[in-house]
């Protein structure tokens, strides 16, 4: 079995589970946030019982349009706010929440081995972990709310192995964009990508955590890593649980086996309107810049603020851009402020925020207006993304989105270190 | 069950966003977000649409998050089918837990035009295209999805778990 199937196996009660089986999971975490969580509400109230199956695996995280944006997301968050305290469930208040992708991990909520779903899609960034994690509907959540079950069929895995060693400046969001410009938005449809070769072991967690974030780009339902030794020093400390290590078998079935050197690969740009219309930075051209956007689920992390510190150290943010960064968890701004990364940041001209997805999907703290384009490193560049539908998104990893901020047009950061 | 109406085409990998913007995202009630249906893509669909109408799109329909509130947004604007080459697998889920029916069918999205107007039989997948004289058959739902489907969702079918001491 490969290593999606043996997590699914033993949470499902069966020795052997094989792709397009239809089976009942038990779930260990079950996530959502202040758009899915009211949804999820009234449809667990329609469920006609008055407790949840375990208040301490049910997460919720004000994340999305909180600090509210405005009186309706406020009341959305409020509904939440107050189930989560009704049940007494796992609650992070504005001020202690993050980003619920990077939060979760970095509390210790989400080990190897598990199974999580929630009620957002990039849920599957868990895989980093060598967790089974995948993203649901509210009416899926509630119900996993209520029974800590859900239906699930077994995924076929494709199997991706990234041999040789990374050029400079690129990083785990330039292979998760080469890979997906390679397959294509649905190429994973339906199926787990499982991530492994000698780049990806030497790939730091949170690049794993970018990658995984990204599998449902390619219309996964999970993308998985092994773990390894780095895995298992990244939950040392955070783990309050024990947890199971799997590993493929030797003789795993995968649909298909794909194989990239990465050495080739530059740092990388999916440009308008979809995360598979990638080109090398090379080959991007001139195009000027109104916003540049670090941080989000997929880029919000210590090693994507450092990156984008070691460009704007000492240099300035192009008057013609704004340049807004949002780090991923209070403990990670905190721990940036201590490195001097947010006075880098300040002293560059950028703008930095309180976590929230807010900028990423359109909602607040950075939306775009007709005709403006902003290089950002979250994950999604659709039409109407990041508000409005004549903006255009350019999507990369942090190094280029600090560059082309003090550049003013999309630039990779060669053209600055050199 | 019997559907019929008119078609509106869509090319492939139609997101999330293009179905309801994460701007409207602060609303949950279906007959708000109807209001905003399409509107990045299409910005006639509101004025187009009809109840009982159907849409017809290419591969990777309702790719992108895991909102509920895109196949709810759909539903509500009246539409009583969606027919696709392929579907996102969240957008899928959703759709099967609140009641919109989805076919896949690769022949007749390749063979149904704007406007045509197609009567669907839900029990054995059946498309007719009346405008054009053709027919199709949309790939059967497993056993599983079917009994989700006939307890009225995934709420329903739930309930009737818990109930039954299942």
């Amino acid at each position: 079995m490969t290593l999606a199937e043996k997590i699914l196996a033993v949470h499902s009660g069966k020795g052997k589970v094989s792709p397009g089986e239809f089976i009942n999971v038990r779930v260990d975490l079950v996530l959502s946030n202040d758009i899915t969580a009211p949804l999820a509400i009234k449809e667990f109230n329609r469920l006609g019982i008055n407790k949840v199956y375990d208040p301490k695996k049910i997460v919720m995280v004000p994340d999305h349009f909180c600090p509210n944006k405005d009186i309706l997301s406020a009341e959305q968050a409020k509904i939440m706010r107050e189930f989560a305290h009704q049940y007494n469930l796992v609650y992070f208040e504005v001020g202690r929440m993050g980003i619920e992708h990077v939060l979760l991990p970095e509390q210790g909520l989400v080990l190897p081995g598990e199974v999580v779903v929630g009620a957002d899609s990039h849920t599957c960034t868990y895989g980093a972990l060598g967790a089974f994690a995948t993203g649901m509907g509210s009416t899926d959540i509630a119900v996993a709310m209520a029974t800590g079950e859900i239906w699930m069929k077994v995924p076929p895995t494709i199997k991706f192995v990234y041999r040789g060693k990374l050029e400079k400046w690129v990083g785990g969001k330039d292979l998760i964009l080469y890979t997906i410009g390679d397959i294509g938005v649905d190429g994973a449809l339906y199926s787990a990508m499982e991530f492994t070769g000698e780049a990806i072991d030497a790939l730091p967690m949170d690049g794993r955590f970018t990658m995984a974030n990204m599998a449902i780009e390619a219309g996964a339902k999970a993308g998985i890593f092994r773990v390894d030794s780095e895995t298992k020093k990244y939950v040392k400390d955070r783990a309050k649980r024990s947890y199971q290590v799997y590993q493929p078998d030797e003789d795993a079935e995968y649909t298909k086996t794909i194989e990239y050197d990465v050495s080739r690969i530059e740092p990388q740009v999916a440009m308008p309107h979809l995360p598979s219309n990638v080109k090398p930075i090379s080959q991007v051209g001139n195009i000027k810049i109104d916003q540049a956007v670090i941080g989000s689920c997929t880029n919000g992390r210590l090693d994507d603020l450092r990156l984008a510190a070691k460009i704007l150290k000492g240099r300035q943010v192009s008057p013609e851009v704004r340049c807004i960064i949002l780090p991923g968890t209070q403990q990670i701004y905190l721990d940036a402020l201590r490195e001097g990364l947010i006075e880098t940041f300040i002293k560059a001209g950028a703008a930095v925020s309180t976590p929230t997805c807010g900028p990423c999907l359109g909602g607040y703290m950075g939306v775009l207006a007709a005709g403006e384009r902003c290089v950002s490193t979250t994950n999604r560049n659709f039409v109407g993304r990041m508000g409005s539908p004549q903006a255009e998104v350019y999507l990369s990893g942090p190094a280029v989105a600090a560059a082309s901020a003090i550049v003013g047009q999309i630039a990779s950061p060669e053209e600055i270190a050199s | 069950m019997k559907l019929k109406g008119k078609v509106h085409k869509y090319g492939a990998n139609v997101d999330t966003d293009a179905i309801i913007p994460a701007r409207y995202l602060s609303l949950s009630e279906p007959g708000e977000l109807a209001q905003h249906c399409m509107e990045d893509i299409d910005s006639e669909f509101l004025d187009k649409v009809k109840p009982g109408d159907i849409i017809v799109a290419d591969t990777n329909f309702g790719c992108g998050s895991s909102r509920e509130h895109a196949p709810l947004a759909i539903k509500a604007a009246g539409i009583s089918c969606v027919i696709a080459k392929s579907f996102a697998r969240i957008f899928f889920r959703n759709a099967i837990n609140i009641g919109l029916p989805l076919l896949e069918c690769i022949e007749a999205v390749d063979s149904t035009e704007a406007s045509d107007i197609l009567e669907v039989e839900l029990t054995t997948g059946e498309i007719r295209n009346i405008t054009r004289g053709k027919t199709f058959v949309a790939k059967p739902y497993p056993d599983f999805m079917m009994e989700i489907m006939n307890a009225g969702g995934l709420v329903e079918y739930t309930t009737k778990k818990i109930t039954g001491g299942l």
